[in-house]
């Protein structure tokens, strides 16, 4: 109904007094990084970074309290449509990296930028490796040896996307 | 150190139950998630329509964006091929690949007379073209092998049916919508395609190992009869792929198999021809029926 005092960080629960913008750049953002696997390569090896997943995990450790765990669900949606992996695999695993992050959340006391990209390599590692797994589930034959450069560049590029979702915030929350 | 609990946004009751609710949805989406997953097991075509419709719409994109990429792509290949060696050195490069690709068809062309010779009259030809179409994407981050094709049903591409180039085997049609479809390549891990070494006819398996390179398996036991610089082309055993393509060359020969690269790349391909489905021989009729 009528909205309390202003919080200390700025979530969507006050998002009406913030730009429109400010509640869409986030998502569509994310939506846009699960888009870049349509670029126009044909790679025999997975090559590509899965942009999707870094820009919201750099959402997540930048704004821990913008989202509702449950919005790694229609992400993952979105992103499974396009990837190639088995329809629920995204869901499922993105789900779980949001919902063990907020019970790290819960248990860590102080969070730096070196705890983010632990965190965040963690996650990568478990979204790539359980991408692998629900593959040789679903369809038969995995092999995680395939996947480990991937996994190197995605983890070294979680900077990258850190500092671009910062910027995106910016101008996301700029008046 | 007891685990705190759920995260509490302070004293108001509302928030609370919010954060809650968010958990209850968050877990509930988890096992709707998995029960997918484990409907995508048992039946892979399941959700084929949602899928197809999501290429269908963004093949066209994807496709313009290659026709422009690969200009450019040729453009670089010419300038690095005269700073090599000259451009003469791209051309003979170009013939040699060229001719290697014909002597093997030519082996295989061979190879397949003097068996039907043997057969006559019981194996059908089974090299009936379905459509020619471009191969615009794949799947660069997935640990799967798909690529995107320009055509789908409305061009009778359906699902089941082989994909080759002239240089080899590409793979299969998995999913086809409308204008688009996505073919698994023989190099997915979960693709297995019955081969035979054309120097020696000696058949086995050939499982794609998810990194651009290819196991063979002989299905006898014993020493490996693989040779490095082998070529092995179908057999057509248990049909789909049609018999006489040639799929991959031997690299590496290890004690019980050899690893191999496929012929056919498919990063460097302009057009690919999807073929119907290769039936090997029909049955006896039925002493009472009609077979079709």
């Amino acid at each position: 109904m009528t909205s309390g005092p202003r919080q200390r960080v700025i979530g969507l629960d006050d998002v009406d007094l913030l730009p429109r913008r400010a509640r869409w750049v986030p998502i569509v953002s994310v939506m846009a990084g699960s888009l870049v696997t349509l670029l126009p390569i044909v790679a025999d090896w997975p090559m590509l970074p899965p942009i999707g997943l870094l820009l919201l995990l750099a959402w997540r450790l930048l704004r821990p309290e913008m989202w509702p765990s449950w919005i790694a669900l229609p992400l993952g949606l979105f992103d499974d449509l396009f990837s190639g992996q088995p329809i629920g695999s995204a869901m499922a695993l993105w789900t779980i990296v949001f919902v063990a992050f907020d019970m790290m959340d819960n248990r860590a006391v102080w969070r730096d930028y070196w705890m983010d990209w632990l965190a965040a390599a963690a996650a990568i590692l478990f979204c790539l490796g359980g991408g692998v797994g629900l593959v040789a589930f679903t369809t038969g034959g995995g092999n995680l040896l395939s996947i480990v450069p991937q996994a190197v560049i995605t983890i070294l590029l979680f900077p990258a996307a850190m500092r671009l979702c910062a910027a995106l915030d910016r101008w996301r929350l700029a008046r | 150190m007891a685990p705190p609990r759920l995260r509490r946004p302070g004293f108001s009751r509302r928030a609370q139950y919010g954060l809650f609710a968010a958990y209850v949805v968050a877990v509930a989406g988890i096992v709707v998630a998995l029960l997918l997953l484990a409907a995508a097991r048992f039946d892979p075509q399941g959700f084929a329509v949602l899928r197809s419709a999501a290429t269908d719409l963004t093949a066209p994109i994807t496709g313009a964006a290659r026709s422009a990429v690969d200009g450019v792509g040729s453009a670089g290949d010419g300038i690095s091929a005269y700073w090599r060696a000259g451009s003469q050195n791209a051309e003979l490069r170009r013939e040699l690949e060229a001719s290697r690709a014909k002597l093997v068809e030519a082996r295989a062309i061979d190879f397949e007379n003097r068996r039907l010779k043997r057969l006559l009259g019981i194996v059908g030809d089974g090299r009936e073209t379905v459509a020619v179409v471009r191969i615009v994407g794949s799947t660069a981050s997935s640990s799967r092998r798909l690529v995107t094709l320009s055509a789908g049903g409305s061009s009778g591409v359906k699902t089941g049916q082989p994909v080759r180039s002239a240089e080899g085997l590409i793979g299969r049609v998995v999913e086809s919508g409308r204008i688009s479809a996505r073919a698994l390549l023989i190099t997915d891990a979960s693709s297995t395609v019955p081969v035979q070494i054309i120097r020696s006819g000696v058949a086995a398996l050939a499982t794609g190992q998810g990194n651009g390179r290819i196991d063979l398996r002989p299905l006898i036991a014993g020493a490996s009869p693989f040779r490095r610089g082998d070529v092995v082309m179908t057999t057509g055993a248990g049909g789909v792929f049609p018999a006489g393509i040639p799929v991959a060359v031997v690299t590496k020969v290890s004690r019980d198999g050899a690893e191999a690269m496929p012929l056919a790349d498919p990063a460097k391909l302009d057009f690919a021809v999807v073929l119907k489905p290769f039936q090997p021989d029909l049955p006896p009729p039925p002493p009472a029926n009609t077979a079709p």
